[in-house]
This record gives C-alpha cells, sequence and structure tokens, in this order.
C-alpha cells in the first residue's frame, strides 16, 4: 500500500473526505458507506437465520414458498434493476453537467420505485386475504418481515432521491460537485442489491 | 463559561450527585437483605428499597440529562437558554416532587400511598420502575414539558448543531415514550408489551441518543477535532441505534404471551445492538487519539473513555450474553438480568452523566480544569467505582449461571429460595464490592472539596 493510499484511508475513516475531484474515492458522502455496511449486516443476519430456520422444516418452506406470487416478485425484480439503471444515468448525465437530465433520470427511478410499491402492495393485499399472517408459520413470517423491511427502505429510498430530485432542478449539482447525487445513487444500488438477494432465497430457492 | 444562563445546570448536577449518593445506600442495604432477609424489616422491607434504588437511579440520571442539556444547548446554539428562570423553577418543582415521592414510599405502606394519591382515578402504580403515585407521573411530564419548551425554544432561536438536534429527538423521545406509564390495561400481557415501550425505548433508543450527544459535546470539547467529523460519527451511531433498537425491543416479548415471531425479531435485531456501543468506543478512543489540543481537564477524558468502554461491556456484551431467545429461555429473569441492569446502566447513562459533570462543574466554577489533586481523586474515583462495578457484574454472572443452572437446567431442580441460600457467597462477596463502590463514590464527592491550591494538570 502506498503512503498517498494510506492516508486516504486514514482520512475517509476520519470522515474528513476530501470532497476534490482529483482524488479517487468512494462515490458519495463516507457515511453512506458506513450506513450501507450496517445495513447489509442487518439482512445479512436475516438472510442466515432465514437459512437456518428453513433447514429445520425444508418440506413446509418449499410448500409455503409454492404460494408466493413469483410473477409479481419478478416484475419487480426487473423494476428495481431497471430503476438502478436510471439512477446510474442520473450520475452519468451529471458527471458531465446535465443536471436536467441528471434531474429525469432520478424521476423515472423513483416511478418505477412507485411501481415496485404498488405490486408490493397488491402482493400483500393477495396473502392477507387468504388469511396468512406473521403467525401462519415462520416461512411467511419472515417472508413478509424481509420484504415488508425491504419495502421501507424503498420508501426511504425515494423520498432520498426526491429531495436529490428537486436539489438537482434548482441547480443545486454540477459536474464537479455532486455528492449528493452520488451519495443517494448508493443508497438506491443498497436498495436493489438487498432485493437480488432476498427474491431468489425467499420465492426461487427450494 | 460562555453563557451566564449555563449556570443553570450547577443545581441540577449537584441534585443528581446528592440522589446517586442515596442510590448506593439504597443498594447497599437492598444487597444485604439479599443474605440477611429480614434485615432491617419491618422498618424497611426489600421491595420498598428496590423501588427506591431504581427509582432513584432514573431520577437523577433525568437530572443529570437535564442538567448536561441546559449546559450543552446554549453553548451549541450560540445563544442564551431561553428562560433561565423556568429551568430553576422546574428543577425545584421536580426535586420537591421527587423528594416527596421517595418519602411516601419510605413512610406509607404501598397500598396506602396508592389510596391517598388518586390512583383509583388512574390505575398507573404498581409497576416495576414506573410505581411512581399519578401526580408524580403527572409532575414528571409537566416539568418534561417546561423542559423541553425550554430547550427547544433555545435551539430554535441559536445556531443548530447536529448535537442538538441529536439530543433534543432523544429528549423529546423521552418525553413521548413516558406517556405510556399512563397505560396500564388490565391484560397482563398487553401490560408489560407496553410497559416496554418506556422502558425498553428509553434505555436501548432515545436514552442512546442522548448518550450520544452528550459524548460527542465533550469530546468536541476536550479534543479539538472537528465537528464535521464527529457529527457524521454521530449519525451513523444513532441509526444504528435506532434500526438495532426499536425492533430490538422484541427481545422483552419472549415468552409473555406477545406472538411467537418476536423471538425471532427479537434475537436478530438485539443481536445488532452491541454495534452502536461499539462503535461509540471507536469514536471516543478515535477522537481522543487524533485530538488536537491537550486539554486540562484529564479526568473528564478519562470519563469520557470509560463511558465508552463501560457502556460497550455492560449493554453490548452482557446484553447480547442472554439477548438470543434460545438462551433466554433459561436466562429470563435471572441474576444475569440484574448484572447486565448494573453494569449498562454505569456504563452508558451513570458514566455519561458524570463526564458531562466532570468537564462542565469546573467550567461552572469559574476554571477550565480542577487542581491536580482534584482531577487526581476524580481519576481514582473512577477506577475504584469502575473495577466495583465490573466486580459486581462478574459476581451477579457467576450467581446467575448457578441459579440457571440449579433451578432451571438440572435434572432435579431446586425451588428459587434453595437456590437463592446456594449462591448467597456471590451475594456477600458483591456486598463487599458494593462498599468499595461507595468508597469511590465518597472519593468522588471528596473531589469537589479538594481546594485549588495548585496549577491545573497539564501533563
Amino acid at each position: 500500500m502506498k503512503v498517498r493510499d494510506i492516508e486516504l484511508t486514514a482520512n475517509e475513516f476520519t470522515g474528513s473526505l476530501s470532497e476534490r475531484d482529483d482524488r479517487p474515492s468512494l462515490p458519495g458522502d463516507f457515511a453512506i458507506w458506513i450506513f450501507i455496511f450496517a445495513e447489509m449486516l442487518a439482512f445479512g443476519v436475516l438472510f442466515i437465520t432465514f437459512a437456518f430456520a428453513r433447514a429445520g422444516d425444508v418440506e413446509m418452506y418449499n410448500a409455503s414458498q409454492q404460494t408466493l406470487n413469483q410473477t409479481a416478485g419478478l416484475i419487480n425484480t426487473i423494476l428495481l434493476i431497471t430503476s438502478s439503471y436510471f439512477v446510474a444515468c442520473a450520475v452519468a448525465a451529471i458527471s458531465s453537467g446535465n443536471a436536467r437530465h441528471c434531474a429525469n433520470w432520478l424521476t423515472g427511478a423513483v416511478m418505477l420505485g412507485g411501481c415496485f410499491v404498488a405490486v408490493k402492495i397488491f402482493e400483500f393485499s393477495e396473502k392477507i386475504d387468504s388469511g396468512i399472517s406473521l403467525s401462519t408459520n415462520s416461512f411467511y413470517m419472515f417472508y413478509l418481515s424481509l420484504t415488508f423491511f425491504h419495502l421501507m427502505h424503498v420508501l426511504m429510498g425515494m423520498v432520498i432521491l426526491g429531495f436529490i430530485i428537486v436539489k438537482a432542478r434548482r441547480g443545486g449539482y454540477s459536474r464537479k460537485q455532486h455528492t449528493g447525487v452520488e451519495t443517494g445513487a448508493s443508497f438506491w444500488h443498497m436498495v436493489d442489491l438487498l432485493w437480488i438477494i432476498l427474491f431468489p432465497l425467499v420465492y426461487i430457492m427450494h | 463559561m460562555q453563557y451566564q444562563s449555563q449556570m443553570v445546570a450547577k443545581p441540577y448536577f449537584i441534585a443528581a450527585i446528592a440522589l446517586f449518593t442515596g442510590q448506593i445506600l439504597f443498594g447497599l442495604i437492598m444487597g444485604l437483605q439479599y443474605v440477611i432477609g429480614d434485615f432491617l424489616f419491618p422498618y424497611l422491607p426489600f421491595n420498598i428499597a428496590r423501588m427506591v434504588h431504581t427509582n432513584l437511579l432514573i431520577v437523577w440520571l433525568l437530572f443529570g440529562f437535564m442538567g448536561a442539556a441546559y449546559y450543552l444547548v446554549p453553548e451549541e446554539s450560540e445563544t442564551e437558554l431561553f428562560s433561565p428562570k423556568l429551568a430553576i423553577i422546574t428543577f425545584w418543582i421536580f426535586l420537591i416532587a421527587g423528594v416527596l415521592t421517595i418519602l411516601g414510599y419510605l413512610t406509607l405502606p404501598y397500598a396506602r400511598l396508592a389510596e391517598v394519591t388518586g390512583n383509583n382515578l388512574l390505575a398507573t402504580m404498581g409497576r416495576e420502575f414506573l410505581e411512581q403515585p399519578l401526580p408524580t407521573k403527572l409532575g414528571i411530564v409537566i416539568v418534561a414539558l417546561s423542559f423541553l419548551f425550554n430547550i427547544g425554544m433555545t435551539v430554535l432561536k441559536g445556531r443548530k448543531t447536529a448535537i442538538s438536534i441529536v439530543l433534543l429527538l432523544g429528549l423529546v423521545g423521552l418525553a413521548v415514550f413516558f406517556l405510556f406509564a399512563f397505560y396500564n390495561p388490565a391484560n397482563l400481557v398487553k401490560d408489560k408489551y407496553y410497559w416496554w415501550w418506556v422502558v425498553h425505548l428509553w434505555v436501548e433508543g432515545v436514552w442512546e441518543l442522548i448518550l450520544g450527544a452528550i459524548l460527542a459535546f465533550v469530546l468536541i470539547k476536550v479534543t479539538g477535532v472537528d465537528r464535521e467529523v464527529v457529527e457524521k460519527w454521530l449519525y451513523v451511531i444513532i441509526t444504528m441505534t435506532l434500526i438495532s433498537g426499536l425492533i430490538g425491543t422484541g427481545h422483552h416479548y419472549y415468552w409473555i404471551g406477545a406472538p411467537e415471531y418476536w423471538q425471532w425479531w427479537g434475537s436478530v435485531f438485539s443481536a445488532l445492538e452491541p454495534i452502536p456501543f461499539f462503535m461509540m468506543t471507536l469514536f471516543a478512543f478515535s477522537m481522543v487519539n487524533r485530538r488536537r489540543r491537550d486539554h486540562p481537564n484529564k479526568a473528564a477524558v478519562l470519563w469520557a473513555l470509560g463511558c465508552s468502554v463501560m457502556a460497550f461491556l455492560g449493554a453490548g456484551v452482557w446484553g447480547f450474553l442472554h439477548t438470543l431467545a434460545p438462551v433466554n429461555y433459561y436466562t429470563h429473569g435471572t441474576q444475569l438480568t440484574a448484572a447486565h441492569g448494573h453494569l449498562a446502566f454505569f456504563g452508558a447513562y451513570a458514566l455519561v452523566v458524570i463526564t458531562m459533570i466532570s468537564y462542565a462543574m469546573p467550567v461552572l466554577r469559574g476554571r477550565a480544569a480542577n487542581s491536580r489533586s482534584a482531577q487526581l481523586a476524580e481519576m481514582w474515583a473512577f477506577w475504584l467505582m469502575s473495577i466495583a462495578m465490573l466486580m459486581i457484574t462478574l459476581l451477579l454472572t457467576g450467581a446467575g449461571i448457578v441459579q440457571v443452572w440449579l433451578q432451571r437446567m438440572s435434572t432435579t431442580p431446586l425451588g428459587f429460595m434453595a437456590v437463592q441460600d446456594q449462591v448467597s457467597i456471590f451475594y456477600w462477596l458483591r456486598e463487599g464490592f458494593g462498599v468499595m463502590f461507595l468508597i469511590g463514590l465518597i472519593t468522588y464527592i471528596s473531589s469537589f472539596f479538594i481546594r485549588d491550591d495548585k496549577k491545573p494538570l497539564t501533563a
């Protein structure tokens, strides 16, 4: 490790990350990466607990899994991956100084996020109508909790992107200074990533 | 002292230390009652001593938090306190209400106290930590509202910093969750369910925000590290606290009649609760290592570092020890809980209040730091109290393990009282370290009276 790299790492750790563009660094604010790490840890523990619980009663888990709406899950996967692409386009747009395009891409991402929420609510209502609750069995408990916690993150991500859109439209970001866009994008990608693990784990694998 | 109105913090700090002393004395009495069951009976039964011990703890910590807020907020907001007069009136109301409540506990049978204080109008009494009579509970709400108004107005008219916002958020949460003290459903499961909304969401939720804010404030002052750095840490710590702590409430919902999913939710989320405490330890040491100045108040730095370590041990490690549902199945409500309770309250909350007092009191008395000998006395007090509390925790853990084994895991389980006899050696030793703790506390109090005849500690 070169001396400069060590210095950079130390700076990052203390949070005094310089926002100068000539230095290679993590995209977005350093604090969001600690936050992402913490979130991944929380979901990671939940995923492992799910796997552990499943091993105790594989048949019941497989049988319950069959009742899930995999089409809705697949549609949501496509929606989130596409929205992540839009967010990446937004970062590319602002990196070349185009704030209007950046805001448009982000608006597209938020709209796809909205579609995700709608599909998810439809899916939940289907399950609730058929009498499924957190207490039905541990598979449904995990299914409902994991997807609900994830849904909360989608909503939070939409709020974050919403703020960034408003700021971008007001000219708050530039080609050189757009840490906020990268911070929001990092969070959105995490929401996407969690779903990409959650979907096969809960809906598909048996 | 930058703002004259910060002076109102002083009576709060003095009251906090006085009530702390009372708490320890009652702790020692109870410690003896563990091994000599009829000690002071019938004048002071165990249940009353316990109530006074725990209620004094909460009240002195609240005095400490309020004092800390009155000291910290004007300085953070760069403006005088909205109303110093209101702060003093609130102080006396709270102190008188607190003292009357304790006297009520000590002089009247509890049922009689409930009768004369209108518990028949709205039954709120009789629950652990929330034993206060109705007028006291209403008094706490009034005091909290006037305090929040005063602090809130000060923040609004001045500079808004991350520290003051986080502190305010914690204090608002403290007031809001206390309202569940008035909800006392007849269904025992629901009763316990919402009771934890006060107890757990205080100590493993909003109080942690207060803790983080106070620690951050003192660390900025004694290390001179950039505010921007401290604020980032603070945000990450409180986010982790809320992610883990809110749903972590579930670790109190095992085996009480709440739905089974709480065993999963409670286990997973509360298993993450040590993380913010670990971050706080890293934060404190990293700030002190990167300090840009050598503050003459070495004692305050020691209290701050000690607070972060002991909080991690007490709340984090000892909490994790029995937080997973399969473990808690055996340990629920044993001496392991008492071990965790003691070290967590001491490490996280008693020490953060003392940290603040240690930093602020010399300033309130017109100097940056105390004399060398006064600081040395404080440092002795820190080590005496911390080692004593660690030993108390270890001994109660030992008692808890034996208790679980004899009472719950053995093929020929013994009854509760029979097991208590078996573990009495742990209780005797615990009492000894209780005395050591008291000596530490006396040393601490004496540090305030050591005359300022030498230069402040500089090395």
